[in-house]
């Protein structure tokens, strides 16, 4: 990996306009991203996991169910990329299968997120009234640490896949909600929203075009780190058994079952661990750069 | 001062009892008899009524709640199914576990995360800089129950320098405290010092562009006086206010951890609890860590208060 590129991200390459943003908002952002070695870095690792996801059925042809006691714990070699199991399943299949899933839910929480904490923040910064009762919600949902909810919403729904969507999106949606609900608030004074409400622009309307526009940055910041807190929390639901049910391969519930076999077959723990570090590496640096680029305010934030 | 504080315990109160009141719902939201879940799938009906007239769920839910607060006000949340201690009494007796290991982590957190953070900051876009900044992010994305399970390959099986697991308490033979809760608060701390380094040196370098620090420089007071007296101290009233957070993330934390280990903590307790659906345990155990949780916070945001003579929160 190339060395990073600390300096330039406390400098805030954001500062340094483009001739010509003006005209094109989207390609001098995308083009400042793609100056961005931090952002670059992240994509080429995240870019890696989601091909693989993606391509499943062709790069891993075996089917990563498929059980053969006489291949048990074979390590890895040219037959078996990434070895065998206790049942002689192909580790190379069950990891990148487990790629596919991991990728899929944390797409899930995100896209729940963006939904539901985008319309509760707008809602709660929006609307005055509304504001005290959701928060007085939010907030005491934000006071159960995230993945203490996730597990007791577990605990009610029962393991299984959705369900642990369901669960890590109930416990990331208030701290969601609480960033849009920030951005609205400062928007909701703006002269040129004040503008608007003076010209009889109806509720929607205003945050439809004139605030949720311009309160993207942050939250396409927050995405990126909640998906990388959603990988990593979905693979630790599933190494407690709490996650999609056995035989779906899962990186939490390959290296659960790996565990008693770490002597013998220390590959099974190994791999799907490189691969969930190799994913969420990938998008905390996707978010570093777009928080750079898209929002030097919040240099400060974890 | 005081009027300070009461405010903040005022205003502390309304989520305590938002949180109650969720930890309630939520078991109340179990799809289906969870009295028949609880029973099993060879239960008698008789069987089953006698669970739901245990757990009182037999009564209708204005009752329950009414039944629910007023154990919360005896400090009585019911019994374990599991276990058959009284939940209160299971989760006190597992929280010094938790406390001590995440009090180990802390430790670990606020040396590592600080001091990389500092040198980070004060050796901008050094080597130095980079190499803390790259390790910072590698803390904050290697998944920590990998990493506990990598040391015991390591250190356990391979070496035999350290148990694979299990828990001797401090009180009994603080060596074997520290043999046992080593790997597990390393693996709890790295991702914490990785955000601790990271925020540090951000609010550093904040600080360090201020003018006052240019005045002190210019006047000609050593660095490390300005360093050590001007910036750090400023920069630490902000950094206060992430150690509460810490504080939550490594009990939350420990949940994985302790499972991992065999260290009988509440995050081991929780998880028992939800695999074995022991619905009040679950319910309890979260409402108590969740109200320590909310109090931590707030000394914490008290002593923000008092570290910081521009916060007065007249307003709030």
């Amino acid at each position: 990996m190339t060395p990073l590129e600390v300096g330039a991200q406390a400098q805030g390459e954001a500062s340094a306009e483009a001739p010509g943003s003006r005209r094109r908002p989207f390609v001098a952002t995308l083009g400042r991203l793609l100056r961005h070695r931090l952002f670059l870095t992240g994509l080429c690792l995240f870019g890696i996991i989601v091909l693989a996801a993606a391509f499943a059925p062709i790069i891993a042809p075996e089917d990563p169910n498929r059980l053969a006691m006489r291949f048990k714990f074979l390590p890895p070699g040219a037959e078996y990329p990434f070895g065998t199991d206790n049942f002689g399943r192909s580790q190379w299949s069950r990891v990148i299968y487990g790629a596919q899933l991991s990728i899929a839910m944390g797409l899930a929480v995100v896209a729940l997120n963006a939904v539901f904490g985008t319309l509760i923040g707008a809602l709660a910064g929006y609307f005055r009234r509304l504001d005290d009762p959701i928060m007085r919600v939010n907030d005491a949902l934000m006071a159960f640490p995230a993945i203490l909810l996730a597990i007791g919403i577990t605990a009610v729904l029962g393991p299984s896949t959705i369900d642990a969507v369901i669960a890590l999106a109930i416990a990331y949606i208030p701290r969601t909600a609480r960033i849009v609900r920030a951005s609205v608030i400062v928007l909701r004074e703006m002269e040129y929203v004040q503008a608007a409400i003076a010209a009889g622009a109806g509720h929607w309307r205003i945050l439809r075009h004139h605030i949720l526009p311009n309160a993207m940055a942050p939250l396409i910041v927050q995405l990126s780190f909640l998906f990388a807190y959603a990988v990593l929390s979905e693979a630790t639901l599933s190494f407690l058994g709490l996650g999609a049910v056995p035989p779906t391969p899962t990186w939490g519930n390959i290296m659960a079952q790996g565990r008693q076999y770490m002597t013998e077959a220390p590959w099974i723990i190994t791999i799907p661990g490189v691969a969930l570090m190799i994913t969420v590496l990938g998008l905390n640096l996707l978010g570093d750069g777009l928080r750079d680029v898209l929002d030097p305010r919040l240099r400060v934030q974890p | 001062m005081t009027r300070l504080v009461l405010r903040r315990f005022a205003s502390a109160l309304p989520i305590l009892l938002m949180v109650s009141l969720i930890t309630f719902a939520l078991m109340r939201l179990v799809p289906g008899d969870p009295s028949a879940v609880i029973a099993g799938l060879s239960a008698t009906p008789e069987q089953i009524a006698a669970i739901r007239a245990d757990l009182g769920l037999d009564q209708p839910w204005p009752v329950q709640l009414w039944r629910w607060y007023a154990g919360l006000l005896h400090g009585d949340l019911g019994r374990s199914l599991l276990l058959g201690q009284p939940v209160v009494e299971a989760t006190f007796l597992r929280l010094p576990v938790t406390l001590a290991l995440s009090a180990y982590a802390l430790v670990i957190t606020l040396l590592f995360g600080l001091i990389a953070g500092i040198i980070a900051a004060l050796r901008q876009n050094s080597w130095v800089d980079q190499a803390a900044m790259l390790a910072a992010m590698l803390g904050i994305s290697v998944p920590s129950f990998w990493l506990g399970l990598l040391m015991i390959l390591l250190f356990a099986v391979n070496l035999h320098w350290l148990p694979t697991g299990g828990y001797i308490a401090f009180t009994d033979d603080p060596l074997g405290w520290l043999r046992t809760s080593t790997m597990p608060a390393i693996s709890l701390a790295l991702l914490q010092a990785g955000l601790l380094a990271r925020i540090t040196r951000s609010t550093m370098l904040e600080v360090l562009r201020q003018d006052y620090i240019r005045t002190a420089r210019a006047k000609g007071l050593p660095r490390h006086l300005v360093i050590f007296k001007h910036a750090l101290t400023n920069a630490l009233i902000p950094i206060t206010t992430v150690i509460g957070i810490t504080v939550s993330l490594l009990i939350s934390a420990s949940v994985v951890t302790e499972t991992l280990f065999s260290i009988p903590g509440i995050g081991q307790l929780l998880t028992q609890a939800v695999l074995n659906r022991d619905y009040p345990m679950v319910q309890g155990g979260l409402l108590i860590v969740t109200a320590l949780l909310v109090l931590v916070n707030l000394i914490v945001d008290i002593g923000y208060a008092l570290l910081d003579p521009r916060v007065r929160y007249d307003t709030a």
